[in-house]
Protein backbone atom coordinates (compact mmCIF):
# COMPACT_ATOMS: atom_id res chain seq x y z
CA UNK A 1 0.00 0.00 0.00
CA UNK A 2 1.32 3.45 -0.64
CA UNK A 3 0.00 6.70 0.62
CA UNK A 4 0.44 9.42 -1.99
CA UNK A 5 0.04 13.06 -0.44
CA UNK A 6 -0.46 15.70 -2.71
CA UNK A 7 -0.55 19.53 -2.11
CA UNK A 8 -2.18 21.20 -4.79
CA UNK A 9 -3.55 24.50 -6.12
CA UNK A 10 -6.76 24.53 -4.48
CA UNK A 11 -9.58 25.58 -7.63
CA UNK A 12 -7.95 22.11 -9.47
CA UNK A 13 -9.42 20.40 -6.29
CA UNK A 14 -12.29 19.20 -8.12
CA UNK A 15 -10.93 17.74 -11.76
CA UNK A 16 -8.38 15.92 -9.85
CA UNK A 17 -10.82 14.13 -8.07
CA UNK A 18 -12.98 13.48 -10.77
CA UNK A 19 -10.29 11.64 -12.45
CA UNK A 20 -8.83 9.70 -9.45
CA UNK A 21 -12.73 8.47 -8.82
CA UNK A 22 -12.60 7.68 -12.34
CA UNK A 23 -9.57 5.85 -12.03
CA UNK A 24 -10.83 3.64 -9.46
CA UNK A 25 -9.26 5.47 -6.25
CA UNK A 26 -12.52 4.60 -3.83
CA UNK A 27 -11.90 7.00 -0.93
CA UNK A 28 -10.15 10.04 -0.19
CA UNK A 29 -9.23 12.79 2.29
CA UNK A 30 -8.58 16.66 2.01
CA UNK A 31 -7.81 19.58 3.85
CA UNK A 32 -6.99 22.95 3.38
CA UNK A 33 -3.76 23.95 4.36
CA UNK A 34 -1.19 26.90 4.30
CA UNK A 35 2.27 26.66 3.25
CA UNK A 36 5.07 27.90 0.58
CA UNK A 37 7.40 26.41 -1.26
CA UNK A 38 8.76 28.29 -4.29
CA UNK A 39 5.87 30.55 -5.17
CA UNK A 40 6.06 33.91 -2.84
CA UNK A 41 3.17 34.87 -1.29
CA UNK A 42 1.35 37.73 -1.84
CA UNK A 43 1.00 41.27 -0.82
CA UNK A 44 -2.23 43.27 0.84
CA UNK A 45 -2.59 46.89 1.55
CA UNK A 46 -4.97 48.40 3.75
CA UNK A 47 -5.04 52.41 3.86
CA UNK A 48 -1.50 52.28 2.66
CA UNK A 49 -0.37 49.69 5.48
CA UNK A 50 0.86 46.75 3.78
CA UNK A 51 1.12 43.27 4.42
CA UNK A 52 3.13 40.46 3.07
CA UNK A 53 1.31 36.94 3.20
CA UNK A 54 3.59 34.15 2.77
CA UNK A 55 2.38 31.21 3.62
CA UNK A 56 -0.56 30.62 0.42
CA UNK A 57 -3.23 28.67 0.96
CA UNK A 58 -3.13 25.53 -0.79
CA UNK A 59 -5.38 21.99 -0.66
CA UNK A 60 -4.02 18.63 0.87
CA UNK A 61 -5.39 15.31 -0.82
CA UNK A 62 -4.40 11.98 0.70
CA UNK A 63 -5.65 9.01 -0.74
CA UNK A 64 -4.18 5.77 0.21
CA UNK A 65 -3.93 2.88 -2.41
CA UNK A 66 -3.34 -0.53 -3.53
CA UNK A 67 0.90 -0.75 -4.85
CA UNK A 68 0.34 -1.08 -8.37
CA UNK A 69 -2.28 1.66 -8.49
CA UNK A 70 0.41 4.31 -7.32
CA UNK A 71 2.17 5.44 -10.46
CA UNK A 72 -1.34 5.62 -12.39
CA UNK A 73 -2.31 8.19 -9.68
CA UNK A 74 0.66 10.19 -9.35
CA UNK A 75 0.55 10.47 -12.68
CA UNK A 76 -3.05 11.26 -12.95
CA UNK A 77 -2.34 13.81 -10.40
CA UNK A 78 0.19 15.40 -12.19
CA UNK A 79 -1.81 15.81 -15.54
CA UNK A 80 -4.80 17.68 -14.08
CA UNK A 81 -3.43 19.48 -11.27
CA UNK A 82 -0.46 20.92 -13.15
CA UNK A 83 -0.95 24.44 -14.72
CA UNK A 84 2.57 25.02 -15.23
CA UNK A 85 3.01 28.09 -13.32
CA UNK A 86 4.77 28.20 -9.68
CA UNK A 87 3.13 26.84 -6.74
CA UNK A 88 1.16 24.01 -8.75
CA UNK A 89 2.52 22.06 -5.26
CA UNK A 90 3.86 18.77 -4.57
CA UNK A 91 3.67 14.98 -4.31
CA UNK A 92 4.66 13.10 -1.75
CA UNK A 93 4.39 8.89 -1.80
CA UNK A 94 5.23 6.78 1.37
CA UNK A 95 4.98 2.78 1.81
CA UNK A 96 1.96 2.51 4.39
CA UNK A 97 2.00 -0.68 7.17
CA UNK A 98 -1.69 -0.97 7.74
CA UNK A 99 -4.52 -0.06 7.20
CA UNK A 100 -8.11 -1.11 9.02
CA UNK A 101 -11.44 -0.58 7.66
CA UNK A 102 -13.34 0.68 11.13
CA UNK A 103 -16.72 -1.50 10.47
CA UNK A 104 -15.84 -4.39 9.26
CA UNK A 105 -12.12 -5.09 11.18
CA UNK A 106 -10.83 -5.99 7.41
CA UNK A 107 -7.34 -5.21 7.13
CA UNK A 108 -4.43 -4.43 4.45
CA UNK A 109 -5.72 -4.19 0.81
CA UNK A 110 -9.07 -5.24 1.33
CA UNK A 111 -9.47 -2.30 3.82
CA UNK A 112 -8.88 -0.10 0.93
CA UNK B 1 -10.95 37.91 38.24
CA UNK B 2 -11.89 39.54 41.42
CA UNK B 3 -9.65 42.17 41.08
CA UNK B 4 -11.38 43.19 37.43
CA UNK B 5 -14.78 43.05 38.60
CA UNK B 6 -14.12 45.66 41.24
CA UNK B 7 -13.64 48.42 38.93
CA UNK B 8 -17.94 48.39 37.68
CA UNK B 9 -19.18 47.67 40.89
CA UNK B 10 -17.50 51.04 42.26
CA UNK B 11 -18.24 52.58 39.04
CA UNK B 12 -22.37 51.56 39.09
CA UNK B 13 -22.80 53.04 42.80
CA UNK B 14 -20.26 55.55 41.95
CA UNK B 15 -22.79 56.60 39.28
CA UNK B 16 -26.08 56.21 41.24
CA UNK B 17 -24.32 58.62 43.93
CA UNK B 18 -23.66 61.25 41.29
CA UNK B 19 -27.00 61.37 39.99
CA UNK B 20 -28.78 61.41 43.05
CA UNK B 21 -26.47 63.97 43.98
CA UNK B 22 -26.92 65.80 40.91
CA UNK B 23 -30.84 66.30 40.96
CA UNK B 24 -30.92 67.26 43.80
CA UNK B 25 -28.52 70.04 43.07
CA UNK B 26 -29.84 71.24 39.42
CA UNK B 27 -33.69 71.16 40.95
CA UNK B 28 -32.60 73.84 43.27
CA UNK B 29 -30.40 75.68 40.64
CA UNK B 30 -33.33 75.47 38.50
CA UNK B 31 -35.72 76.40 41.18
CA UNK B 32 -33.40 79.88 42.31
CA UNK B 33 -32.71 80.37 38.63
CA UNK B 34 -34.42 83.53 37.05
CA UNK B 35 -37.38 82.95 34.63
CA UNK B 36 -35.78 82.51 31.38
CA UNK B 37 -35.67 85.79 29.34
CA UNK B 38 -39.01 86.06 27.61
CA UNK B 39 -38.52 86.14 24.11
CA UNK B 40 -40.27 89.46 22.24
CA UNK B 41 -43.94 88.69 22.13
CA UNK B 42 -44.27 90.36 19.11
CA UNK B 43 -43.34 86.67 16.85
CA UNK B 44 -43.94 84.27 18.77
CA UNK B 45 -42.68 81.22 17.60
CA UNK B 46 -44.97 78.30 16.02
CA UNK B 47 -44.36 74.75 15.48
CA UNK B 48 -44.19 74.02 11.31
CA UNK B 49 -45.49 70.47 11.33
CA UNK B 50 -43.06 70.03 7.86
CA UNK B 51 -39.70 71.28 9.54
CA UNK B 52 -40.96 69.08 12.75
CA UNK B 53 -41.59 65.80 10.76
CA UNK B 54 -38.01 66.32 9.03
CA UNK B 55 -36.01 66.82 11.97
CA UNK B 56 -37.34 64.20 13.68
CA UNK B 57 -36.74 61.77 10.62
CA UNK B 58 -33.02 63.60 10.63
CA UNK B 59 -32.87 62.78 14.56
CA UNK B 60 -33.16 59.01 13.47
CA UNK B 61 -30.88 59.07 10.52
CA UNK B 62 -28.39 60.33 12.71
CA UNK B 63 -28.79 57.51 15.35
CA UNK B 64 -28.44 54.81 12.47
CA UNK B 65 -25.27 56.49 11.65
CA UNK B 66 -23.87 55.42 15.25
CA UNK B 67 -25.33 51.83 16.00
CA UNK B 68 -25.65 50.09 13.18
CA UNK B 69 -23.32 52.84 11.33
CA UNK B 70 -19.99 53.11 12.91
CA UNK B 71 -20.62 50.38 15.18
CA UNK B 72 -20.03 48.14 11.57
CA UNK B 73 -17.97 50.55 9.79
CA UNK B 74 -15.66 50.24 12.95
CA UNK B 75 -16.55 46.16 13.70
CA UNK B 76 -15.09 45.15 10.37
CA UNK B 77 -12.05 47.13 10.81
CA UNK B 78 -10.64 45.11 13.47
CA UNK B 79 -9.20 41.03 13.95
CA UNK B 80 -12.17 38.92 14.43
CA UNK B 81 -11.56 38.34 18.39
CA UNK B 82 -12.67 42.16 19.23
CA UNK B 83 -15.63 42.86 17.02
CA UNK B 84 -18.15 42.63 19.29
CA UNK B 85 -15.73 44.69 21.77
CA UNK B 86 -15.36 47.37 19.14
CA UNK B 87 -19.14 47.30 18.20
CA UNK B 88 -19.94 47.23 22.02
CA UNK B 89 -18.35 50.43 22.38
CA UNK B 90 -20.76 52.45 19.55
CA UNK B 91 -23.78 50.68 20.75
CA UNK B 92 -23.17 51.57 24.72
CA UNK B 93 -22.12 54.79 24.02
CA UNK B 94 -25.36 55.79 22.32
CA UNK B 95 -27.18 54.25 25.75
CA UNK B 96 -25.29 56.23 27.92
CA UNK B 97 -25.32 59.47 26.68
CA UNK B 98 -28.41 59.26 25.28
CA UNK B 99 -29.06 59.60 29.31
CA UNK B 100 -26.42 61.99 30.04
CA UNK B 101 -27.95 64.20 27.49
CA UNK B 102 -31.38 64.49 28.97
CA UNK B 103 -29.81 64.80 32.53
CA UNK B 104 -27.79 67.62 32.50
CA UNK B 105 -25.83 66.93 28.78
CA UNK B 106 -28.03 69.14 26.93
CA UNK B 107 -28.47 71.85 29.94
CA UNK B 108 -24.80 72.40 29.92
CA UNK B 109 -24.62 72.42 26.09
CA UNK B 110 -27.45 74.48 25.09
CA UNK B 111 -28.79 76.05 29.09
CA UNK B 112 -28.49 79.45 29.85
CA UNK B 113 -25.07 81.33 29.02
CA UNK B 114 -23.37 82.06 31.75
CA UNK B 115 -20.23 84.40 30.67
CA UNK B 116 -19.81 82.36 27.06
CA UNK B 117 -17.85 79.52 28.80
CA UNK B 118 -20.67 76.60 29.51
CA UNK B 119 -24.71 76.45 29.69
CA UNK B 120 -26.11 76.55 33.45
CA UNK B 121 -27.88 73.47 34.53
CA UNK B 122 -31.00 75.36 34.80
CA UNK B 123 -32.44 72.55 32.21
CA UNK B 124 -31.22 69.55 34.55
CA UNK B 125 -33.88 66.90 33.47
CA UNK B 126 -35.11 68.95 30.64
CA UNK B 127 -36.52 71.25 32.69
CA UNK B 128 -38.46 73.84 30.62
CA UNK B 129 -37.61 72.01 27.74
CA UNK B 130 -40.87 71.28 26.14
CA UNK B 131 -43.14 70.93 23.06
CA UNK B 132 -42.76 74.87 23.04
CA UNK B 133 -40.18 76.27 20.31
CA UNK B 134 -36.91 77.89 21.45
CA UNK B 135 -36.49 81.37 19.47
CA UNK B 136 -32.76 79.99 18.72
CA UNK B 137 -32.51 76.72 18.58
CA UNK B 138 -34.93 76.07 15.45
CA UNK B 139 -38.30 78.59 16.13
CA UNK B 140 -40.46 76.24 14.18
CA UNK B 141 -40.22 72.97 15.84
CA UNK B 142 -40.71 72.00 19.48
CA UNK B 143 -37.73 72.45 21.67
CA UNK B 144 -37.51 68.87 22.45
CA UNK B 145 -37.10 67.88 18.91
CA UNK B 146 -33.69 70.01 18.95
CA UNK B 147 -32.82 68.85 21.65
CA UNK B 148 -33.40 65.15 20.72
CA UNK B 149 -31.78 65.98 17.27
CA UNK B 150 -28.52 67.29 19.14
CA UNK B 151 -28.68 64.16 20.86
CA UNK B 152 -27.29 62.48 18.29
CA UNK B 153 -25.00 64.39 17.86
CA UNK B 154 -23.54 64.05 21.14
CA UNK B 155 -23.83 60.53 20.76
CA UNK B 156 -21.89 60.03 17.81
CA UNK B 157 -18.86 61.94 18.85
CA UNK B 158 -17.47 59.88 21.49
CA UNK B 159 -18.25 56.91 19.36
CA UNK B 160 -16.38 57.78 16.64
CA UNK B 161 -12.74 58.64 19.07
CA UNK B 162 -13.44 54.87 19.95
CA UNK B 163 -11.51 54.35 16.82
CA UNK B 164 -8.44 55.40 18.21
CA UNK B 165 -8.23 52.84 21.35
CA UNK B 166 -9.88 50.05 19.26
CA UNK B 167 -8.64 46.54 20.23
CA UNK B 168 -7.37 47.57 23.54
CA UNK B 169 -9.09 49.37 25.81
CA UNK B 170 -10.96 48.22 29.59
CA UNK B 171 -14.64 48.22 29.24
CA UNK B 172 -15.14 49.71 32.55
CA UNK B 173 -12.47 52.63 31.39
CA UNK B 174 -14.47 53.56 28.22
CA UNK B 175 -17.95 53.82 30.12
CA UNK B 176 -16.46 56.14 32.75
CA UNK B 177 -14.25 58.01 29.62
CA UNK B 178 -17.31 58.40 27.69
CA UNK B 179 -19.38 60.17 30.81
CA UNK B 180 -16.05 62.29 31.71
CA UNK B 181 -15.68 63.43 28.14
CA UNK B 182 -19.38 63.95 26.99
CA UNK B 183 -19.90 65.96 30.05
CA UNK B 184 -16.07 68.32 30.19
CA UNK B 185 -15.12 68.26 26.59
CA UNK B 186 -18.41 67.67 24.01
CA UNK B 187 -21.03 70.02 25.81
CA UNK B 188 -18.42 72.70 26.72
CA UNK B 189 -17.50 73.11 23.16
CA UNK B 190 -21.01 72.69 21.63
CA UNK B 191 -21.95 75.19 23.92
CA UNK B 192 -19.08 77.89 22.67
CA UNK B 193 -19.92 77.09 18.94
CA UNK B 194 -23.50 76.03 19.26
CA UNK B 195 -24.97 77.17 22.28
CA UNK B 196 -24.42 81.13 22.39
CA UNK B 197 -20.30 80.58 23.57
CA UNK B 198 -18.29 82.78 23.14
CA UNK B 199 -16.89 80.97 19.99
CA UNK B 200 -20.38 82.11 18.18
CA UNK B 201 -20.38 85.63 19.54
CA UNK B 202 -17.10 85.84 17.51
CA UNK B 203 -19.11 84.41 14.12
CA UNK B 204 -17.49 81.10 13.96
CA UNK B 205 -19.62 78.85 11.27
CA UNK B 206 -19.72 75.04 11.91
CA UNK B 207 -23.14 73.83 10.24
CA UNK B 208 -23.19 70.46 11.48
CA UNK B 209 -20.36 70.02 13.89
CA UNK B 210 -16.74 70.21 11.95
CA UNK B 211 -15.43 71.25 15.25
CA UNK B 212 -18.06 70.19 17.35
CA UNK B 213 -17.63 66.31 16.24
CA UNK B 214 -15.37 65.81 13.92
CA UNK B 215 -12.18 68.08 15.27
CA UNK B 216 -13.48 66.94 18.66
CA UNK B 217 -13.27 63.27 18.04
CA UNK B 218 -10.22 63.28 15.70
CA UNK B 219 -8.01 65.90 18.10
CA UNK B 220 -9.24 63.54 21.41
CA UNK B 221 -8.01 60.31 19.22
CA UNK B 222 -4.91 61.51 18.80
CA UNK B 223 -4.73 61.88 22.77
CA UNK B 224 -5.72 58.11 23.16
CA UNK B 225 -3.53 57.06 20.77
CA UNK B 226 -0.73 58.57 22.53
CA UNK B 227 -1.82 57.85 26.08
CA UNK B 228 -2.90 54.05 25.43
CA UNK B 229 0.34 53.22 23.19
CA UNK B 230 0.43 50.83 20.53
CA UNK B 231 -1.44 47.41 20.28
CA UNK B 232 0.66 44.73 21.00
CA UNK B 233 1.97 43.43 17.50
CA UNK B 234 1.51 47.27 15.92
CA UNK B 235 3.90 47.29 12.65
CA UNK B 236 4.71 43.57 12.81
CA UNK B 237 1.81 41.10 13.16
CA UNK B 238 -0.60 40.82 10.79
CA UNK B 239 -3.58 43.13 11.84
CA UNK B 240 -6.02 43.76 9.08
CA UNK B 241 -9.26 44.23 8.97
CA UNK B 242 -11.21 40.87 9.58
CA UNK B 243 -14.47 41.98 7.50
CA UNK B 244 -14.26 44.49 4.89
CA UNK B 245 -17.68 43.90 3.81
CA UNK B 246 -19.08 44.95 6.75
CA UNK B 247 -17.12 47.84 6.89
CA UNK B 248 -18.43 49.01 3.69
CA UNK B 249 -22.08 48.36 4.68
CA UNK B 250 -21.07 51.04 7.70
CA UNK B 251 -20.14 53.18 5.36
CA UNK B 252 -22.94 52.99 3.37
CA UNK B 253 -24.77 53.41 6.91
CA UNK B 254 -23.20 56.70 7.85
CA UNK B 255 -23.43 58.20 4.29
CA UNK B 256 -27.34 57.33 4.54
CA UNK B 257 -27.33 58.69 8.23
CA UNK B 258 -25.04 61.87 7.16
CA UNK B 259 -28.32 63.42 5.29
CA UNK B 260 -29.65 63.72 8.80
CA UNK B 261 -26.92 65.17 10.16
CA UNK B 262 -26.06 67.77 7.62
CA UNK B 263 -29.43 68.52 5.77
CA UNK B 264 -31.16 68.15 9.37
CA UNK B 265 -28.74 70.92 10.28
CA UNK B 266 -31.28 73.41 8.37
CA UNK B 267 -33.93 72.49 10.91
CA UNK B 268 -36.42 72.71 8.50
CA UNK B 269 -37.84 71.04 5.83
CA UNK B 270 -36.62 73.65 3.36
CA UNK B 271 -34.48 74.87 0.54
CA UNK B 272 -31.63 75.35 3.11
CA UNK B 273 -32.29 71.74 3.47
CA UNK B 274 -32.12 70.69 -0.13
CA UNK B 275 -28.88 73.02 -0.74
CA UNK B 276 -26.96 70.99 2.41
CA UNK B 277 -28.19 67.78 1.13
CA UNK B 278 -26.63 68.40 -2.20
CA UNK B 279 -23.63 69.86 -1.27
CA UNK B 280 -23.19 66.20 1.72
CA UNK B 281 -23.73 63.88 -1.98
CA UNK B 282 -21.53 65.75 -3.96
CA UNK B 283 -18.69 66.40 -1.12
CA UNK B 284 -18.78 62.18 -0.48
CA UNK B 285 -18.63 61.11 -3.82
CA UNK B 286 -15.76 63.74 -4.97
CA UNK B 287 -13.90 62.49 -1.29
CA UNK B 288 -14.57 58.71 -2.45
CA UNK B 289 -13.49 59.32 -6.01
CA UNK B 290 -10.48 61.57 -4.92
CA UNK B 291 -9.25 59.29 -2.44
CA UNK B 292 -9.79 56.03 -5.17
CA UNK B 293 -7.66 57.79 -7.38
CA UNK B 294 -4.91 59.09 -4.67
CA UNK B 295 -4.09 55.74 -3.63
CA UNK B 296 -4.42 54.11 -7.55
CA UNK B 297 -1.80 56.87 -8.26
CA UNK B 298 0.63 55.98 -5.02
CA UNK B 299 0.08 52.56 -4.27
CA UNK B 300 -1.26 51.24 -7.77
CA UNK B 301 -4.30 49.84 -6.86
CA UNK B 302 -8.01 51.57 -5.96
CA UNK B 303 -8.75 49.65 -2.99
CA UNK B 304 -12.70 49.05 -1.83
CA UNK B 305 -11.66 50.15 1.49
CA UNK B 306 -10.17 53.19 -0.04
CA UNK B 307 -13.91 54.51 -2.16
CA UNK B 308 -15.48 53.88 1.33
CA UNK B 309 -12.45 55.90 3.45
CA UNK B 310 -12.57 58.83 1.25
CA UNK B 311 -16.84 59.18 1.07
CA UNK B 312 -16.14 59.53 4.72
CA UNK B 313 -13.65 61.68 4.52
CA UNK B 314 -15.57 64.30 2.06
CA UNK B 315 -19.04 64.02 4.27
CA UNK B 316 -16.79 64.69 7.76
CA UNK B 317 -14.87 67.90 5.76
CA UNK B 318 -18.04 69.24 4.27
CA UNK B 319 -19.83 68.74 7.38
CA UNK B 320 -18.95 72.55 8.58
CA UNK B 321 -19.62 74.18 4.91
CA UNK B 322 -22.82 71.64 4.17
CA UNK B 323 -25.43 74.87 5.12
CA UNK B 324 -23.21 77.90 3.97
CA UNK B 325 -21.12 76.89 0.28
CA UNK B 326 -22.09 75.88 -3.06
CA UNK B 327 -22.11 73.04 -5.60
CA UNK B 328 -18.82 74.28 -6.75
CA UNK B 329 -17.49 74.60 -3.18
CA UNK B 330 -18.59 71.02 -2.31
CA UNK B 331 -16.97 69.55 -5.76
CA UNK B 332 -13.55 71.08 -4.15
CA UNK B 333 -14.19 70.74 -0.70
CA UNK B 334 -14.03 66.75 -1.79
CA UNK B 335 -11.30 66.47 -3.75
CA UNK B 336 -9.50 67.98 -0.84
CA UNK B 337 -10.82 65.28 1.44
CA UNK B 338 -10.10 62.65 -0.48
CA UNK B 339 -6.49 63.46 -1.33
CA UNK B 340 -5.24 65.29 2.23
CA UNK B 341 -7.12 62.30 4.48
CA UNK B 342 -5.43 60.05 2.00
CA UNK B 343 -1.86 61.21 2.87
CA UNK B 344 -2.51 62.23 6.43
CA UNK B 345 -3.60 58.21 7.02
CA UNK B 346 0.06 57.33 5.11
CA UNK B 347 1.79 59.57 6.69
CA UNK B 348 0.65 57.96 10.42
CA UNK B 349 3.13 55.79 9.87
CA UNK B 350 6.34 58.35 9.77
CA UNK B 351 4.48 59.39 13.24
CA UNK B 352 4.30 56.07 14.98
CA UNK B 353 1.27 56.37 16.80
CA UNK B 354 -0.98 53.95 16.68
CA UNK B 355 -4.35 55.84 15.43
CA UNK B 356 -5.63 52.28 14.97
CA UNK B 357 -8.96 53.27 12.59
CA UNK B 358 -7.56 56.50 11.60
CA UNK B 359 -10.00 59.30 13.71
CA UNK B 360 -7.12 61.32 13.72
CA UNK B 361 -6.48 61.36 9.52
CA UNK B 362 -9.99 61.35 8.16
CA UNK B 363 -12.10 62.76 11.10
CA UNK B 364 -9.26 65.53 12.64
CA UNK B 365 -7.93 66.03 9.75
CA UNK B 366 -11.37 66.88 7.75
CA UNK B 367 -12.94 68.67 10.16
CA UNK B 368 -10.56 71.21 10.31
CA UNK B 369 -9.82 71.45 6.65
CA UNK B 370 -13.56 71.94 6.75
CA UNK B 371 -13.88 74.90 9.29
CA UNK B 372 -11.27 75.78 7.29
CA UNK B 373 -13.02 75.94 3.75
CA UNK B 374 -16.07 77.00 5.22
CA UNK B 375 -14.20 80.43 5.94
CA UNK B 376 -13.23 80.43 2.00
CA UNK B 377 -16.75 79.59 0.46
CA UNK B 378 -19.10 80.47 3.02
CA UNK B 379 -21.52 82.31 0.92
CA UNK B 380 -24.75 84.60 2.23
CA UNK B 381 -26.30 84.27 -0.90
CA UNK B 382 -26.62 80.67 0.08
CA UNK B 383 -27.82 81.07 3.61
CA UNK B 384 -28.13 84.51 4.85
CA UNK B 385 -28.27 83.57 8.57
CA UNK B 386 -24.60 82.77 7.56
CA UNK B 387 -21.71 84.64 6.66
CA UNK B 388 -19.49 85.76 3.21
CA UNK B 389 -15.87 84.00 3.48
CA UNK B 390 -12.60 85.23 2.24
CA UNK B 391 -13.84 84.23 -1.76
CA UNK B 392 -17.21 86.44 -0.91
CA UNK B 393 -14.96 89.49 -0.07
CA UNK B 394 -14.64 88.87 3.70
CA UNK B 395 -10.93 88.20 4.90
CA UNK B 396 -12.05 88.38 8.61
CA UNK B 397 -14.21 85.31 8.59
CA UNK B 398 -10.81 83.21 7.70
CA UNK B 399 -9.68 84.76 10.68
CA UNK B 400 -12.43 83.73 12.88
CA UNK B 401 -12.38 80.06 11.06
CA UNK B 402 -8.72 79.61 11.74
CA UNK B 403 -9.71 80.84 16.02
CA UNK B 404 -12.14 78.13 16.18
CA UNK B 405 -9.84 74.95 14.31
CA UNK B 406 -6.78 76.50 17.01
CA UNK B 407 -9.37 76.94 20.20
CA UNK B 408 -10.81 73.07 19.24
CA UNK B 409 -7.53 71.13 18.07
CA UNK B 410 -6.15 72.36 21.99
CA UNK B 411 -9.28 72.01 23.64
CA UNK B 412 -10.09 68.81 22.62
CA UNK B 413 -6.09 67.59 22.57
CA UNK B 414 -5.43 69.24 26.27
CA UNK B 415 -8.74 67.97 27.15
CA UNK B 416 -8.73 64.59 26.49
CA UNK B 417 -5.26 64.22 27.75
CA UNK B 418 -6.16 64.98 31.21
CA UNK B 419 -9.09 63.01 31.13
CA UNK B 420 -7.13 59.52 29.94
CA UNK B 421 -4.12 60.46 32.55
CA UNK B 422 -6.89 60.70 35.47
CA UNK B 423 -8.69 56.97 34.27
CA UNK B 424 -5.04 55.46 33.99
CA UNK B 425 -4.37 56.60 37.41
CA UNK B 426 -7.39 55.22 38.96
CA UNK B 427 -8.98 52.42 37.35
CA UNK B 428 -6.39 51.93 34.39
CA UNK B 429 -7.19 52.34 31.21
CA UNK B 430 -5.77 49.62 28.70
CA UNK B 431 -6.39 45.82 28.95
CA UNK B 432 -2.95 43.49 30.19
CA UNK B 433 -1.10 41.86 27.66
CA UNK B 434 -2.81 38.63 28.07
CA UNK B 435 -6.08 40.31 28.01
CA UNK B 436 -5.48 42.00 24.81
CA UNK B 437 -4.15 38.65 23.16
CA UNK B 438 -7.30 36.89 23.72
CA UNK B 439 -9.30 39.83 22.30
CA UNK B 440 -11.55 41.84 23.76
CA UNK B 441 -14.81 39.65 23.09
CA UNK B 442 -13.38 36.85 25.00
CA UNK B 443 -11.98 38.89 27.69
CA UNK B 444 -14.09 41.99 28.29
CA UNK B 445 -17.59 40.13 27.23
CA UNK B 446 -17.02 36.22 27.34
CA UNK B 447 -18.81 35.96 24.01
CA UNK B 448 -17.60 35.31 20.62
CA UNK B 449 -18.32 36.62 17.36
CA UNK B 450 -17.85 33.85 15.10
CA UNK B 451 -18.35 30.24 17.26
Amino acid sequence: MKKIEAIIKPFKLEEVKDALTELGVYGMTVSEVRGFGRQKGHKEAYRGTEYTIEFVPKTKIEVVVVDKLADKVIETIIRTAKTGSIGDGKIFVSNLEEAVRIRTGETGDRAL
Amino acid sequence: MERRKKPGGILAVGAVAFLLWMFAVGGTAAQEAAPPPSAPAAAAPKVDTGDTAWVLTSSALVLAMTMPGLALFYGGLVRNKNVLGTIMHSFVILCLVSVIWVLWGYSLAFGPDVRGVTGSLGWFGLRGVGGEPHPTYGSTIPHQVYMLFQLMFAAITPALVTGAFAERMRFSALLVFTALWSTFIYCPLAHWIWGGGWLAKMGALDFAGGAVVHISSGWAALACALVLGKRKGYGTAYLAPHNLPMTLLGAGLLWFGWFGFNAGSALGANALAASAFLATNTAAAMGALSWMATEWLHRGKPTTLGVASGAIAGLATVTPAAGFVGLLAAILIGLAAGAVCYTAVVWKGRFGYDDSLDVVGIHGVGGAMGIFATGLFASKAINSAGADGLFFGNPGQLVVQVTTIGVSVVFALVGTFIILKLIDWTIGLRVDAEDEERGLDLSQHEERAYS
